[in-house]
Formats: C-alpha cells, structure tokens, sequence
C-alpha cells in the first residue's frame, strides 16, 4: 500500500519522458491519458483499504531518512481523513483534464502534456505530504506548470495574468517559507536529537506548543499564504485574471484542486500548529469569509465573460468554505471538507461546460450567445445540473456541504454569533440570481446569431468526461456518507486536540509574561472564564 | 428490504423511473421523442400506480393509526447532525399523497392531449414526472430537510416548466423571476432549520414535536416567523407572491398541477405539519392570518380588471391561498387543509378547462391562417371569447360547476370549505386570548368572497356565454367560430372527473353543527376533522350553534349576491361596458388594482435595479481600481525599491565584503545582548 501511494504520486512525473519522446500528437495524448488513468485506478485501493475508524493517523505512510542527523527533513508521505478525498478529487481530475483538451491543444503538444502531469505529481504532493518542508515543495512546485500553462497557451492577456498570479502566490508562500523555518528551528528545541524539525506528526501533537506571540505572527504569515491561494476576499483579485486567460484544463485544475491547497493548508497547519491564534482570528477570517460569498456573488453577477463570472463565483464558494472551517465544529468543518471537493466537481465541470463552447465558438461573451438551449440538447443539459449543483439545489453536492457548513456556523461557539451564517446563507438566494441570469442569457431565448445556429451538440468524448462528474455531483447530493465518513473522526479528534492544546498553551502563559497586546488579543484578563468556555464546549 | 417498505417506495420510486426512463431516452435517443403514445404511458402510469399504491394504504389506516415510518438510508450525517431518507405515511401525509398522485394523475392524462403536438412532448412529460416525485418528498418526508428536498425540487421542476418554451426571452424570464422569489423564501427556511437544529438537535418531526418546550420562546416566535415566510414565497403570499401571475407563462396543465393544486399548498402543508408549534405562538398566528386575509382581498381585486383568462384564475388562485393562511392562522389547521382538498379540485378543472378554451382559440387563429389570412390575436383574452358554451359544451359545463364551486354557492365543495375558514376566522376572536382583530378578517374574508364570486363569474360569462366576439373585433376572422370544437376526450374525461370532485368534494368535510341543530346529538359527520384530529392542533370551537347559522347565512348571502351582480353585468357581451363603469365608479382604486398594485415595480426599483446598479457600477469598479489597485501599488512599490537596491549590487567584491561583516556585526550584537 505504502508502495502504491509512491507509485500514485510519482506516476504522472514518469509520463512526461514518454510524452516527449513518443512521437505522433494522437500517440503523446493517449500516454498522457493512459497515465493518469493509470494513476486514478491505483489510487482507488487507497480509498478502499483506508482505515476509516483510524482516520486521524496518517495511514500509508513512507518515511525517509532525514537529511542529516541535526536536521530532520525528510520525505515523509501518507494519507489520512483530511487529505484522502482531495487526494482522490486530484487522481480522478487527471484523466478528466487530459481529455478535455484533446482537440483543442495543438501547439507544443508535448510540453503542454507535460505541465499537466508535472501538475498532477505536485498536486498529489501537496495533500500527501506530512513533512512541511516536502508539503512547501509540492506547493511550490505546483506554480511553475501552472506559469507556463496560463503562460504559453492561455488567452490573449495571458502575460499579464501569469505574472500577477505567479507573484502574487509567491509573495504568500515567501513569507509561509520565513515562518516555516521558525517553525522548525523552534519545534527542534523541544524535540530530543535534533535542531531542526518540521514533522507535522510531532508539530500537530501535544508535545510542541507554541508561545502566543509567536503563534499570532506565524498564524498571520501562513494564513496569509494560504488565504491568498484560496483566495480569500480581499486577496483574490488574481483570480479572475488567471481563470479568464488559462486555457480549459488550466482553469479546472486551478478550481478543482489549486485552491483547495489553500483551505487545506489552513485546516493542516493553521489549526494544530497555531490553535490559539485559529480560534482568537476565528471571527475575523468569518467577516472575510462572509464578505467574500456576498462580494463574490454580486461581482459576479454584472460579469460579461462566463469564465469570468464562474471565477467570481468560486470567490463566493470558497468563502463557503473558510467559514466552515473556521467555525471549528465537526459540522461545519465536515461541511467544508465535502464542500472542498463539491467545489472541485460542480465548478470544475462549470469550466469544463464553457471550455466546450469555446472552442466550438472562441468566445466567452454572454452577449455572444443566446437561445443555444435548441442546437445542443445534451449541452444543455450537463450544464443545467451543473448549474444547479453550483447553486446548492438539495440532492445535489453542492447543497450538502453548504447546509452542513450554515448549519455549523450557526451554532459555532468560536463566533457566537448568528448574522455570520446568516448573512453567508442570503449567498443562497444571490447564487441563484447570478447562475441563473448567466444560463438564461446563454441557452435561453430566440437562436438569433447565425453563428450559433451552427453548433454541434456535445461528442462522446465530451459527454464522456462530464458524466463520471455528474454521477459524483449527485451520489455526493444523495448519498454523501460516503464520502463524509473519511474525514469524521479526524475532524473530531482534531477540533478536541487542538482546543485541548489552546489550553495546554494558555495554561503555560500563566506563568511567563507577555506583551499587553498579546495578552489583550487573546482576552487572558479574563482567562478564567475562557477555560470555563472550552471546558463547556468539548 | 420488507414487503411494506418495498411497497411504499413505489409510491416514491414510480415517477423517478419515470422521469428517468422518458428523460434519458428522450434526450440521447433521438427516434424516442416521437413515440408519443409510448411516452405518455410510460408517465401516466408512473403516476397512476402510486395514486393506486397510496389508496392501499389509506384504506389501510384509521384516523388513530401512528405514523408509518420507512427508512430508507441515511442521508447527511457529520457530527451532531444526522438525518435520514425517511418518509412518514400518517393522516396528513396520505391525504396530501392522494391529491398530489390523484389530480396529477388526470392532469398528465389531460396533457397528452394538450401537448400533443408539442415537439418538447417528451421532456414535458420527463419533467411533470419529476414534479411529482419532489412534490412526494414535501410531503412524506419525515423531517425537515427531506421536506426542504422536496421544496427546492418543485421549484426547479417549476422553473423549468413555466420556461418550457425556452425561446421567448419572457417566458424564460418569469421562471427565473420564479425561482429566484422561491429562493427568498427558502433562505427564511434554512434559518428556521438552523434554529430548530440548534435548540433541539435533530430535525425529524417526532424529535421536534417532542421537545417542543425546550424551544426558547423568542426562538419559536423567529422560527414561526421564518417559516411562514418560507411559505410566502412557494405559496405566493404578500409580499413574495408576484412571480405567481407571471409563472402562467407555462404551459396550461402546469398551472394547473403546480401553479393552482399541489406546489402552491406546500406552505400551508408545512404550518399545517408545524401545527404544533404555532399554536404555541399565538403572536405569529395573527401574523398568518392577517398576511392571508390581505393577500386574499388584494389580489381578488386585481383578479376583477384582468382579460387574461389565465390571469383571473391565477389571481384567484393568490386570493384563495390567502384564505387558506387565513384559517392557518385562525387555528383551522384542518379548515386550510380542507379548502387546499376542494381548490386542487375545482381550480385544476377551472384551469384545464381554460386550457380547453385556449386550445380552441388557437386552432381558431391556425384556420384562419392556413385559409391564408395572417390573423393574430392574444388566444388568452376574454374578450375575444364569448358563446364558447355553444362549441365546447363539456369544457362549458365543467369550468360552470367549477365556477359555482369557488363561488362558494351552498352544497358544492367551495361553500362548506370556505364556511369552515369562515367560522374559524370568526371563532378565533373569541377563543381564550384571541384577538378582536380575528373579527375584522372575517370581514376581510367576507368581502374576498363576494369578490371571488363577482370574478369569477365575470370570467365564466364573458368567455362562455353572449356571441363569439372575435368575428366582431377583427374583420378578417368572420365565420370564424367553424374552427371552434370541442378538446378530445382525454381532455374532457379529467374535466369531468374533477367536476364531479368539485361537487362531491365538500362532503368530507360537512361542519357537525348542522347535523347537530337537527339531532340534537353530537355529531360525526366531518370525516375531515376526525380524520386529521391528531395531527393539526385546531383551535376549539367556542362560537354556539345559532352564531354559526348565521355566518352560513351570511356567506351564502354574499356568494348568491355576487353571482347574482355578475349576471347582471356580464351575461350579456357587456363586459367592457361594465368594466368601463367600474372603472369609473373606483376611480384610482381601480388604476391600482389594474397594476397589481405596482408591487412589480416596486421591487424592481427598490431591491433589484438598485442592488445590481451598486454590482456593476461600484462593487465591481472598487473591485478592479481599489482591491486590485492596492495589490498592483505595493508590487508598484516593491519594484521601485528593487530598482534603488539595484545600485548596491555593484559587482564590486569589496563592498560585498563590506557588507558580509557589517552583518556580522549587527548579528553577533544581537546575539550577545
């Protein structure tokens, strides 16, 4: 099993020799196809054999040797209940992304091949990775295709788009490096034998705890990083631009699995590593959160490019998810969870739906369409349930992570406070405005353009790579246990270690001094209650 | 799986299959869609069985039989919260089961008929059968969110048959415009459930009706609150009901199924279910009822100024649906459920029977124009009608009994479901407690119901009696009325079988005073009420037996009166004569009504225009100059910085050196203090 996770990762990185050397492009694009699903169906054994009862032990794991003997840095890889579905999300995109540039790619075939599976191998690092120096590598490493992709085959502002998304990310992920390595010079302290350690088995556990003015700024510098790549409001204006210029498969991957490394990161790291300064930013990261899905909705609602509109819209989503998380009850962030692979499914296919009427008309202006509903039946109707998934109809994914997510902040301790979840559920009614408003001018209305009076109806290959979507968008929507089960005693387990850690911390503050702000920001004047508040809440 | 579960799930299961079975090979088959006969079968019985399957188990239960409770599997579970796919076979259910499968029954039949040269035949069916199965889990779902499954699903399959015809940018406009308002109200919903999770931690009915007093009286009065107006938006009361008249836009049996029977009655279905608690809540109540009562006498007064024919049944259906939150309000639970029973009956046969009458209108204008005469007129205005009885003697006979029933005329079902509604009103003014203003509504529901006779006489006699006035107003259509007939028989068959309900309708529900004035005993004659005792908690009657006879007068009074009036001033081809004099004896009032009040407008100029005028010219202006531009000046900046450090990179080694020690020094210094 061990081997297989290996093989799992690695395996994409192994098809990029053979892409380039194959020659013929139909031969380079079966490969690449041929790999990633090759790469899909040795990833299911994980999902099948994982431990579920066992979720919050990394499973699976491979262990390296640490690179010298102060310094303990080491490839250290596996799966557990948070990591697993958006590991699963990442192998069952490869394929789907493969095929749904077969025809539209031509131009450096073999380089754009490669970029894919170099994404797909970071990707899968990114989730599997439990040593935080390996994690930042993956994380890193997942731009550079991403760079070139958006780059060379992206739309007409792509040079623009590229840089401000590669800097902008970048700029984030700097200042995570400069905290992680405090981290670890840190952690190294009080660990026996080494200087230097960034094992997220022992930084997650009870052993190592961090001061509370360390844990603000280091919560600052790695939220920071992680809220850019979600992107949290207000540090999403790279979004848009990236979205509307990346090429079709670069937009799914960009939606279905980039942005999820970063509310992962925040529920891996931010929670175990910093829970004091998690539960006292808590409320702030919500008005964010909460800003972000009505913001988000009604920007996207006076857009004129699709693809620009579906990237705002993800803006709202994701704001869905940032609230689940940091609502920090099993709920809600098992809401977010799901909903961190909804998103993936429903928005994915959204990109996917307008990558297909792109290439058949090469434009993403909703003025442009109209009526379309007629010459394409099956479009419509793939992009009808996606549509819905996308505005939380009951029965379809998207609903179950939503509730589960309004559901648990409404009850969150850690806001105590109702107008979050409230205000975050009119999201609901502006979700639907704007969808619906886009679909209608699209599919709807008299077939008045002659160009679009000569479109096609979607081929095999294209209802192809939608239905395994549409069959996850409504197993999830009818039967998400599932797939909830995963991450459920994980998330438990985690939420309880890690108030029991904030304790543990503030316990210790008692007897040190601190900065008045620190001690202000975190309300230890009146501390005495606050044990009193956690206590209760377990 | 057992054998009664397994036979429950047909009643689920048979219009899934349905719609899947038409839905995908209509969609992927191409030859499939011309199979009309087959696809009609295929729906009508994936219907048909489970009005079969629910009888069964009507037949089967008593009036103190528990629920029936099928599990099917769980659906959400995360934490606390944990709910299942189960459905819950009592008294309410199986009634709101036998409307929903039973009217819907004769309602697909009637749309073979009517969609019969429809190209969209197939998905027209695929979605009908959709309908129903959401409609089935609103109302067997055995918690809320399987309830609120059923919710959303009627409004999606609503959205996507009132813009059936897609390509008219204003029918696709009105679902959306339906949707959208639904959206509204389900928003005030999904608080509700979180309020109800959160004091009592689950959301099946039993739990919540068993810790009903651990509910917070703040939080009950906000959950009655967000409630009732979940149920303004899918029951098209004030102020969410404006997408109602607008959703007509589908085709005619739609109205008929969603938009007049089923989907319309899901908010009363729901306070009837939550009974319970808002029983609990008298403050809400008054609300419900006073909302009601309004929303019945203002779009009754629209309904007065409307040509339309679809237009004055769907006002009426606005006005009769306040009436049923009327009496939701005054406590009668069974009353509201009682006048959902006789309106599914008699406003679907008005509706079909409109149907009928559009239909013949547009085979009208077809003649015309294969006779080569490029005629067009609006084939829903009345006043194009008239004399229809002549050609359609059975659509004449079943929308006049219809007709009388609504009227609220003694002995049909609409005059004993709207006395009980009546009564109730009366009476909750004089419970314990009970408010005085419970008296005025009554005369609100008064007024509404001379009204709703005045009307719908007005529609019936202009349509259907005087000369066909086509010929009359348009040249070339003279000697057109030969093109006029009467609808095939699987569209009458349905008309007359809801004509017969709409007679027979209202003897379930026959008040007992009557029976009691006679007998001087008790009595058991309102099989309704013992039906449903043990789940709606009605308010009990405290109004003597003398006081009720004289609200029965007095509503028979009002109902012959308004008949009567219309008679007078619409029997005759003078209906624009007439409405002229209204016209001119309301003045502005009847302006307002002939603009539905401008809510429209309103709404438009207030909330939508503005709200997407702030996006557009604000949100996403501040979103581009001020987010973005502040990230583009602190990348400004640190460029600017980058081209200043940019003359210490010297290429000289010695000041490299320079400055490796200065470093050094700084550091060391650090370190040391």
């Amino acid at each position: 099993m061990e081997t297989l996770l290996n093989i799992t990762i690695f395996l994409p990185l192994l098809g990029i020799p053979l892409v380039t050397l194959i020659k013929g492009d139909v031969a380079k694009k079966w490969v690449a196809l041929l790999i990633t699903s090759a790469t899909f169906l040795i990833s299911l054994p994980l999902m099948f054999n994982f431990d579920i009862v066992n979720s919050g032990l990394a499973q699976y794991i491979t262990e390296g040797a640490p690179i010298s003997s102060t310094l303990d840095i080491k490839y250290l890889v596996g799966l557990d209940g948070l990591s697993l579905l958006l590991f699963m999300l990442t192998t069952f995109m490869g394929p789907i992304v493969i095929l749904s540039s077969w025809s539209s790619v031509s131009k450096h075939l073999s380089a754009y091949l490669s970029m894919l599976l170099l994404l797909q191998t970071a990707s899968l690092g990114v989730f599997a990775s439990l040593d935080l120096i390996v994690f930042y590598v993956f994380f890193e490493l997942s731009l550079i295709p991403m760079y070139f992709l958006i780059g060379i085959w992206g739309g007409s502002d792509r040079i623009r788009a590229t840089i401000k998304f590669f800097i902008y990310t970048l700029v984030g992920s700097l200042i995570m490096l400069v905290a992680l390595i405090y981290v670890g010079y840190d952690a190294g302290m009080s660990m026996n034998g080494f200087s230097f350690t960034t094992d997220w088995r022992f930084l997650s556990s009870d052993a190592y705890q961090i001061g509370l003015v360390q844990q603000t700024y280091l919560f600052a510098a790695f939220a920071l990083a992680f809220c850019i790549k979600v992107p949290l409001f207000p540090f999403h204006t790279w979004l848009p631009y990236a979205h509307t210029e990346a090429p079709t498969a670069g937009s799914v991957v960009l939606a279905a699995i980039m942005l999820k490394m970063g509310t992962y990161g925040l529920i891996r790291v931010c929670l175990p590593l910093f829970p004091n300064a998690f539960m006292e930013f808590a409320p702030y990261m919500a008005i964010l959160a909460v800003i972000g899905i009505i913001y988000g909705a009604l920007v996207a609602m006076v857009q004129k490019d699709v693809k620009k509109l579906v990237a705002y819209s993800s803006v709202s989503h994701l704001g869905f998810v940032v609230l689940g998380i940091f609502a920090l009850n099993t709920v809600a962030v098992q809401g977010a969870i799901i909903q961190m692979v909804n998103h993936g499914l429903s928005t994915g296919a959204l990109f996917l739906i307008v990558g297909m009427i792109y290439d058949r008309r090469h434009t993403r202006m909703i003025k442009d369409f109209g009526g379309i509903a007629k010459q394409m039946p099956i479009f419509t109707t793939m992009f009808m349930i996606a549509t819905l998934a996308s505005i939380g109809l009951p029965g379809l994914n998207g609903f179950i992570g939503e509730f589960l997510i309004l559901t648990g902040s409404f009850f969150s301790e850690l806001y105590n406070n109702k107008v979050y979840a409230i205000l975050a559920a009119t999201g609901v009614i502006l979700a639907a405005v704007y969808m619906l408003w886009m679909f209608q001018r699209v599919m709807f209305g008299p077939l008045e353009n002659e160009e679009n009076k000569k479109l096609v109806d979607l081929n095999a290959r294209e209802i192809g790579l939608l239905v395994p979507l549409m069959v996850f968008m409504f197993w999830i929507g009818i039967h998400p246990v599932n797939f909830t089960k995963y991450s459920e005693n994980q998330v438990t387990e985690l939420i309880i270690a890690s108030k029991e850690k904030s304790m543990a911390v503030l316990e210790q503050v008692k007897t040190e001094e601190i900065p008045d702000w620190t001690a202000a920001f975190y309300g230890l004047h009146e501390d005495q209650q606050k044990n009193e508040f956690l206590t209760a809440s377990e | 799986m057992e054998s009664a579960t397994a036979l429950f799930s047909l009643i689920i299961a048979l219009p899934l299959v349905g719609f899947l079975i038409n839905g995908l090979l209509g969609l992927f088959v191409e030859s499939y869609r011309s199979k009309k006969q087959l696809i009609g079968i295929i729906a009508n019985t994936a219907v048909f069985i489970p009005f079969i399957v629910a009888f069964y188990f009507f037949v089967n239960m008593n009036a103190d039989s528990g629920a029936l409770v099928y599990k099917l599997f769980t659906w959400i579970e995360a934490g606390t919260f944990s709910v299942d796919i189960a459905y819950r076979v009592d008294q309410l259910s199986v009634m709101m089961t036998l409307i929903v499968t039973g009217v819907g029954f004769l309602i697909h039949l009637y749309s073979m008929g009517y969609m019969s040269h429809d190209d969209g035949y197939w998905k027209f069916f695929a979605y009908l059968n959709l309908f129903i199965f959401a409609m089935l889990n609103l109302v067997l779902g055995n918690n809320l969110l399987l309830l609120f499954l059923g919710w959303e699903g009627v409004g999606v399959c609503s959205y996507l048959l009132i813009g059936f015809w897609y390509q008219d940018m204003a029918k696709s406009d009105a679902a959306k415009k339906a949707f959208i308002y639904n959206r509204i109200g389900d928003f005030a919903f999904l608080i509700a459930m979180f309020m109800i999770f959160q004091s009592v931690g689950s959301l099946n009915f039993d739990v919540i009706f068993n810790n009903l007093a651990g509910i917070p009286e703040g939080y009950k009065v906000a959950i009655g609150l967000l409630m009732f107006v979940g149920a303004t938006g899918k029951s098209a009361q004030i102020p969410l009901f404006v997408w109602l008249p607008d959703a007509m836009a589908g085709p005619t049996p739609v109205s008929a199924l969603i938009h007049a029977a089923t989907m319309v009655t899901s908010g009363i279905y729901l306070i009837s279910r939550m009974s319970p608690m808002y029983v609990m809540i008298p403050e809400v109540m008054l609300i419900v009822a006073l909302i009601g009562a309004l929303t019945a006498i203002i779009a009754a007064t629209i309904a007065i100024t409307q040509n339309d024919i679809k237009a004055v049944l769907a006002y009426s259906t606005v006005s009769q649906l306040g009436y049923m939150f009327l009496a939701l309000g005054a406590g009668g639970f069974t009353a509201a459920m009682f006048h959902v029973m006789t309106h599914a009956f008699f406003k679907a046969c008005l509706f079909l029977g409109s149907g009928s009458v559009i239909h013949a209108m547009e085979h009208v204008e077809h003649g015309l124009h294969k006779e080569g005469k490029d005629v067009h007129f609006d084939p829903q205005d009345m006043r194009f009608m008239g004399g229809l009885r002549e050609y359609m003697p059975s659509t004449y006979k079943t929308f006049l009994i219809a007709t009388i029933a609504i009227s609220g005329f003694p002995l049909l079902s609409g005059f004993f479901s709207k006395d009980e509604i009546l009564a109730f009103t009366m009476n909750a003014g004089f419970v314990e407690g009970g408010s005085w203003l419970y008296m005025a509504l009554w005369g609100v529901g008064i007024i509404t119901a001379f009204l709703t006779a005045f009307y719908m006489f007005r529609l019936t006699l202009t349509t259907f009696h005087g000369s066909f006035k086509l010929p009359s107003k348009i040249k070339e259509a003279l000697g057109s009325e030969k093109f006029l007939h009467e609808s095939p028989w699987n569209m009458t068959v349905p008309l007359w079988i809801l004509a017969v309900l709409a007679i027979f309708g209202g003897y379930l529900g026959v008040p007992n005073f009557i029976a009691e004035t006679f007998t001087g005993q008790p009595a058991h004659i309102n099989l309704l009420h013992d039906w449903l005792y043990n789940i709606n908690a009605d308010y009990g009657i405290v109004l003597g037996k003398g006081f009720k006879w004289i609200l029965l007068v007095a509503s028979i009074i009002v109902a012959v009166s308004g008949i009567l009036l219309a008679f007078r001033m619409y029997n005759n081809d003078q209906q624009e004569e007439s409405d002229a004099l209204i016209a001119s004896k309301f003045g502005g009032l009847y302006k307002l009504w002939k603009d539905k009040y401008n809510f429209d407008d309103v709404y438009e100029g207030l909330v939508s225009r503005p709200m997407v005028r702030f996006s557009d010219k604000v949100l996403a202006v501040f979103d581009m100059k001020v987010v973005d531009g502040i990230v583009n000046a602190i990348a400004g900046t640190v460029k600017l910085f980058g081209s200043l450090f940019r003359y210490i990179q010297t290429g000289v080694v010695t000041n490299y050196a320079l400055a490796f020690v200065i470093g050094v020094i700084i550091i060391l210094y650090l370190m040391i203090m």
